[in-house]
């Protein structure tokens, strides 16, 4: 067993865990914070993304011993009094359907508009080609992001005026 | 972007705009109304059926398979039980007499063979991925681990793969039945050899529709939480079906059926392939009933490709017959369906669900259909989004361009030349069903208008004439589909184990807040929005004031659940209905308040007036508190304003519509790129605009995967070789185009609210439309046909093979002129 002590949306866990225990599942089972779902076992899907110290990771794809010292932001931990405006712009675009991609869908755009703010429809497409979705033929979800990233680009505006 | 593309655009966003009516007031139907569901699933407070966690929980493992056809020469389970955390271990023998056989609710013909089907195999195992075996333990790792303690040796028989070797009956899937044929089944209309006598023309062509994996996001799973003092079951079930599945059950173990409780709670998306009732599903409510104690399975991905149905895999012979000026006589279909090794739900029933519809949308004078189902060593198939039809509107699609290539005619003039015109509806097709509406003209030429086809075509010349390595396809599909499963009666013509209804309850509560309860189960459709704006506009009150509850057997005893189309044009209708009965005996109340004549009263947003003196009045929401206090009711008033109704459709309902793709096809990669897609689709009144645009646009991405990306491969020993998501391509966003979507509206007859359904159209419609624009692309080269999905290597080879065989006719041809100098 090995000791892990990390921030997941703002709380404190220590564990004692077995090394080989996935984050993912460390999240699910042991914390119980089932926002974070499954889709496969081959790290293509995404389902599974968190920011981990603010980059997106697929939490099946990474021991939960490798995320000892971090922070890890899940789509449980998103909003803040308020939906993150990822969430209100999935939300007002129909970005989602049965919904399952959607929280790995959300996480993984943030990181793309954290490095590219003002992203093309093209390079959304490509920024999340690492999760699948089944449900939405992607169009919506391209229009959510471009939404999003509007109303983050006017928000940090906003706050450096 | 090229300018065109930019213009198509603009114009859907303008469409876009229009439709995108989210205010609160007024009536509710028609207005692109956000999403209910939204807000559990934006913020993670979703309950997927793995969330679940109970006290004692164990956890299911199943050993699988590794080989397509044996015997089980031996099995030990008893290692397993030595390794740390397992509670107990089981081979397909120990548990036999509890299990039971998987049920097949559709055997299509009297003499169907249908093999028993054990959810745990005893003596034989059948395809890669057949459960042999389980571990109950208490750790999800330690489980897994201990399936390799389990001893098991095989003795290998021959695996059956190739659908017309299986036919030879050589070797046997099941060799007690002495035959790999299931059924054999047919359909006729018309006298078939006069229309082809007739012909001037005939086309014949083979169409392969390989094999697909659903891959609905939600990997499977399921959580038994046993009561057995009492002998009551809750099973939680990543599942289409609840409805069904409890009845399944209970047939399936020998549970009474009123101690069964199935929970669907949210699901991560079905597509056919959570429409079944599946080995797993038994063997957690078999487990937890003999352990004790709560039991759940979950599925990884890898291990669904193998143990959750597949889809399509047919093998399709057509032929059509014509006159020289273009109009269509007659049509025959031969089809092979692959069963896989065993019959799920409605295996043999998926194929057939096609039948009906191969004629499409055109007039002709006789058609004949033949399917013969065959079983082989691969995972079983059963219903994947469209089940039949979109193998059906692929097949009459594809051949209509190929005999207009025999007729040099224009694809688009030759489909005008032969389809139903509007005047002609109500129309009874030559595939037996009554087509009730349809304006194919107005689809076509919206649809025609966005895409620039004129222009389109210009350009294509202009590119051929140069030569150009990368050429232009267009592709056309004129589809319509029957969806609305079902009318009981015709269910029960075909054999179907059970009826085609769906059952919706309205209470309006004492405060004026209504609960609307539904047989269907949403697993990403938006029914709780759509039937709360049915239910609003029914009953006057407000959108917010409505809860929608479903997929739970005893929250919502009577349902059939949610497949094929079927949830607005059934259970939206039920719940519509139910809302009029609420209003009906509102208005006893109403006239009971307002001393007057029920006949007097007029109901309107939600408000009962007595003609003529319009400060009459009561809201339905004073009636619903004075219906909960019934001080001074008279005899005959029921003190409840909640309804139930259960809707038996009187037909299908048949969307129809256009799809154009062009295709840019790069002749000399083979590399397909889709420039533009435009869709326009008649799928009758809308409820919601941007859930009907939300259904289309995956549906679209769905039948453009079968097109160019998707296909289960087996190799020559039975493996599945797409068995990871790294090996199956399911298209990320940077696969996939724009789609330009729009639609017209020719209200169905067959319900009240005018409805068609919207589903399954997307993916019914595009397959065909994605390959006919390769095919066109390709077709001054000789290419003829492109098997699916036409991957750069298919159409690269597919033109290199053209291309040989050109200069080969050339060669003998020359050898030839040259003999007889």
């Amino acid at each position: 067993m090995a000791d892990v002590a990390m921030t997941v949306d703002g709380i404190a866990y220590a564990d004692e865990v077995e090394p080989r225990l996935l984050l993912v599942h460390y999240l699910r089972d042991r914390l119980g914070l089932g926002g974070t779902p499954i889709g496969c076992d081959t790290s293509n899907c995404g389902a599974c993304t968190v920011l981990l110290n603010g980059r997106a990771v697929k939490s099946c794809s990474l021991l939960a011993v490798q995320a000892d010292g971090s922070e890890v932001q899940t789509v449980q931990g998103l909003a803040n009094g308020e939906w993150h405006p990822i969430q209100r712009a999935f939300h007002e675009n129909h970005a989602l359907q049965c919904g399952y991609c959607t929280p790995g869908m959300m996480l993984a755009s943030i990181e793309l508009l954290q490095d590219n703010p003002n992203p093309t429809n093209e390079e959304i497409r490509h920024g999340i080609e690492g999760n699948l979705c089944r449900c939405t033929g992607y169009q919506n979800i391209v229009r959510a992001v471009a939404a999003a990233a509007e109303e983050m680009r006017g928000a940090s505006t906003g706050a450096q005026s | 972007m090229s300018e065109i593309d930019a213009g198509m655009v603009v114009e859907e966003i303008k469409e876009r705009d229009a439709l995108s009516d989210p205010s609160t007031a007024g009536k509710q139907i028609g207005k692109a109304r956000l999403r209910k569901e939204d807000a559990r699933l934006v913020t993670g407070q979703t309950t997927w059926t793995d969330n679940i966690i109970l006290p004692r929980m164990a956890y299911l493992a199943i050993l699988r398979s590794p080989t397509a056809h044996a015997k089980i020469s031996r099995i030990d389970v008893t290692p397993a039980l030595q390794r740390p955390g397992i509670i107990a271990a089981f081979s397909g023998r120990d548990l036999a007499a509890e299990l039971g056989s998987l049920p097949c609710a559709w055997p299509v013909t009297a003499d169907m063979v249908h093999p028993a089907h054990p959810p745990l195999a005893v003596d034989e195992v059948r395809y890669v991925g057949d459960a042999v075996a389980v571990v109950v333990g208490l750790d999800r790792y330690q489980t897994a681990d201990a399936l390799d303690a389990i001893d098991i040796d095989y003795e290998p028989l021959p695996p059956v793969l190739d659908m017309e070797q299986a036919l030879t009956d050589e070797n046997l899937v099941h060799s007690d039945k002495g035959t790999n044929k299931c059924f054999e089944w047919p359909l006729a209309g018309g006298d078939i050899d006069a229309a082809f006598a007739r012909a001037d023309v005939v086309v014949k062509r083979r169409f392969v529709h390989q094999r697909l994996i659903p891959n609905a996001m939600e990997p499977r799973a399921v959580v038994v939480d046993p009561m057995t003092a009492s002998g009551d079951y809750t099973l939680y079930s990543a599942t289409q079906i609840p409805h069904i599945l409890r009845i399944m059950l209970a047939l399936t173990t020998g549970i009474p059926e009123h101690k069964i409780r199935v929970v669907a709670p949210d699901v991560g998306g079905g597509f056919g392939s959570k429409l079944d009732v599946y080995a797993e599903e038994v063997l957690a409510l078999v487990l937890a009933k003999r352990l004790s104690r709560p039991v759940k399975w979950t599925e990884s991905r890898s291990e669904g490709y193998q143990a959750t149905i597949h889809g399509r895999d047919q093998i399709q012979d057509i032929e059509i017959a014509a006159t020289s000026d273009g109009k269509v006589l007659g049509l025959k279909a031969d089809i092979k369906a692959d069963m896989g090794a065993y019959l799920q739900l409605i295996t043999p029933g998926v194929p057939l669900l096609g039948a009906f519809m191969y004629a499409g949308i055109y007039k002709m004078d006789a058609y004949s259909f033949r399917c013969t189902g065959v079983f082989t060593t691969k995972t079983p198939t059963d219903a994947y989004r469209g089940a039949g039809r979109p193998e059906a509107t692929f097949a009459i699609e594809r051949i209509m361009d190929e005999l207009a290539f025999e007729l040099g005619m224009d694809p688009l003039e030759l489909r005008r030349r032969n389809w139903i015109a509007t005047e002609e509806f109500p129309y009874a097709s030559i595939g037996g069903l009554t087509y009730d509406t349809g304006n194919y003209e107005a689809a076509t030429d919206k649809a025609c208008e966005l895409f620039r086809y004129d222009e389109m075509r210009a350009e294509q010349s202009k590119r051929r004439e140069s030569n150009d390595p990368v050429q232009l396809g267009i592709g056309i599909s004129t589809y319509t589909e029957m969806c609305g499963l079902a009318p009981s009666r015709v269910l029960g013509s075909l054999s179907y184990g059970a009826g085609g209804w769906e059952a919706a309850s309205v209470r309006m509560l004492p405060t004026g807040k209504v609960e609307v309860v539904t047989g269907t189960s949403p697993h990403g459709q938006g029914h709780e929005t759509a039937w709360s704006q049915i239910a609003a506009d029914a009953l006057g009150v407000p959108f917010e004031d409505i809860e929608v509850l479903h997929g739970d057997t005893k929250v919502a005893p009577m349902g059939l659940d949610t497949y094929g189309s079927r949830s607005l044009v059934v259970g939206g209708i039920a719940v519509h209905k139910a809302a009029g009965k609420v209003v009906e005996k509102a208005r006893k109340v109403a006239a009971h308040l307002l001393e007057a004549a029920e006949d007097d009263l007029d109901f309107e947003a939600g408000t009962f007036t007595v003609r003529g003196s319009p400060e009459s009045k009561k809201s339905i929401q004073e009636i619903a508190l004075a219906t909960f206090a019934s001080h001074s009711f008279p005899d005959g008033i029921e003190p409840s304003l909640n309804s139930d109704y259960v809707v038996d459709p009187e037909n299908f309902s048949f969307p129809h519509g256009t799809h154009l793709c062009a295709a840019d096809v790069d002749t000399e990669t083979g590399r397909v790129t889709i420039r533009s897609y435009v869709a326009v689709d008649d799928v009758g009144n809308v409820i919601n605009p941007m859930i009907v645009e939300g259904q289309v646009h995956g549906g679209i991405a769905q039948g453009i995967a079968q097109a160019l990306y998707e296909e289960a491969v087996y190799d020559e020993a039975g493996n599945l070789i797409t068995g990871t998501m790294v090996d199956y391509l399911v298209p990320g966003a940077a696969d996939l185009p724009e789609f330009v979507t729009s639609r017209t509206e020719t209200p169905a007859t067959s319900n009240p609210l005018g409805v068609k359904g919207v589903g399954e159209a997307g993916t019914i419609a595009s397959t065909p439309a994605v390959v006919n624009a390769v095919i066109d692309a390709l077709r001054h080269l000789g290419v003829t046909e492109v098997a699916m999905p036409c991957s750069p290597e298919r159409v690269w080879r597919a033109i290199t093979n053209a291309q040989a065989a050109k200069s080969d006719t050339a060669k003998s041809d020359t050898a030839k002129s040259g003999g007889t100098k």
